[in-house]
């Protein structure tokens, strides 16, 4: 069965860029440009929604 | 699959002022998120909160809200509980809010065990007003007022609470974000004055006047000094120096407040 790929949406009117979503990301999913996060390699997400729990700024979701 | 904050959040309110790393907001989606588990209307909720960075969250939640004095959040919660008993009362604060400045009312509520719900950010310090220490500063920190570092000892929030008599004590950290939610749901469930605790990060005025060089340096702290109630059992007190016990902490049932205080009601009316 074929899994379906990750849609990560980062609201970077939101994003105060705290780096944490980057750092914890267990499959470093997320890098930082400029000053927001954003996404970097889509396919090694794994859907664990760590990002989307522990962003402070409710910047990201995850589907 | 993503949960939907925004039906909890009054429109137009986001983004928040809390800080970049702040870990109050991660503490508000938990909220939401045992808010959300337990079913709880909105026009039957009460969020009651005094002054402070974490006082500020009632602002963003689309609840019955209540932004009071500081440290006055448990009395006017209480005045709210008693006018409605049936409604669902949830407080918010920090250390310094709910230690300090409303540590009489804090002790008090716990002692008539209240059915209310307080959720005490611990993040050591006292943000908004900038920087100088709480009762909840570790001993030798440094913040604003002690810049040669704090010579007194830190309370312990959850140790306090149970003294004072509260009937559901519970600690988790801002990193463990999935417990968050957990035990604030059953806190609120607790028939009682339940009290959790999240040891919470202020990089702005506490990380940098103590050499934690980042945001994620303070969550890596949070995630290693925190050790499951569960595993402490096991831990040897050598083990244990230095660590903070996370988890259900103190649960006992004892009558509440407002059923006594009903039952004083009809004993008048005879």
């Amino acid at each position: 069965m074929e899994k379906t790929p990750a849609n990560i949406e980062i609201i970077e009117k939101y994003c105060k860029g705290c780096h944490i979503c980057v750092e914890f990301c267990p499959t470093k999913v997320l890098e930082m440009k400029g000053f927001v996060a954003s996404v970097k390699n889509l396919e090694a997400c794994i859907k664990c929604m760590q990002c989307e729990l522990r962003c402070p700024d409710f910047a990201i979701k995850v589907s | 699959m993503s949960f939907d904050y925004d039906k909890y959040i009054r429109p137009g309110k986001l983004p928040h002022i809390w800080c970049p790393g702040c870990g109050h907001g991660i503490v508000m989606k938990g909220l939401i998120r045992a808010i959300d588990t337990l079913g709880l209307q909105k026009d039957n909720t009460a969020i009651v909160s005094g002054i402070g960075c974490a006082s500020r969250l009632p602002g963003y939640m689309d609840f019955c809200t209540l932004h009071t004095a500081h440290g006055r959040a448990a009395a006017f919660a209480t005045g709210v509980k008693m006018a409605k008993p049936e409604m669902n009362v949830i407080l918010v604060g920090g250390d310094g809010d709910g230690t300090a400045i409303g540590g009489n009312h804090f002790i008090h509520a716990c002692r008539r065990n209240i059915d209310m719900t307080y959720i005490i950010m611990n993040n050591n310090i006292y943000g908004m007003t900038g920087g100088q220490f709480s009762p909840c500063t570790p001993t030798g920190a440094k913040a604003s007022t002690t810049v040669y570092g704090n010579p007194d000892p830190a309370f312990d929030v959850a140790k306090l609470a149970i003294g004072a008599g509260a009937t559901f004590v519970a600690r988790g950290t801002a990193y463990h974000a999935t417990q968050i939610d957990k035990l604030i749901a059953e806190a609120i469930q607790h028939k009682g004055f339940s009290v959790v605790e999240i040891l919470d990060d202020c990089p702005t005025t506490y990380g940098r006047r103590n050499k934690f060089k980042s945001v994620i340096e303070m969550m890596n702290r949070l995630k290693d000094i925190a050790v499951p109630v569960k595993a402490a059992e096991k831990m040897t007190a050598e083990q244990l120096e230095g660590k903070i016990l996370t988890g259900v902490l103190y649960k006992e049932e004892r009558p509440n407040y407002t059923d006594e205080y009903a039952k004083v009601i009809e004993r008048a009316k005879k």
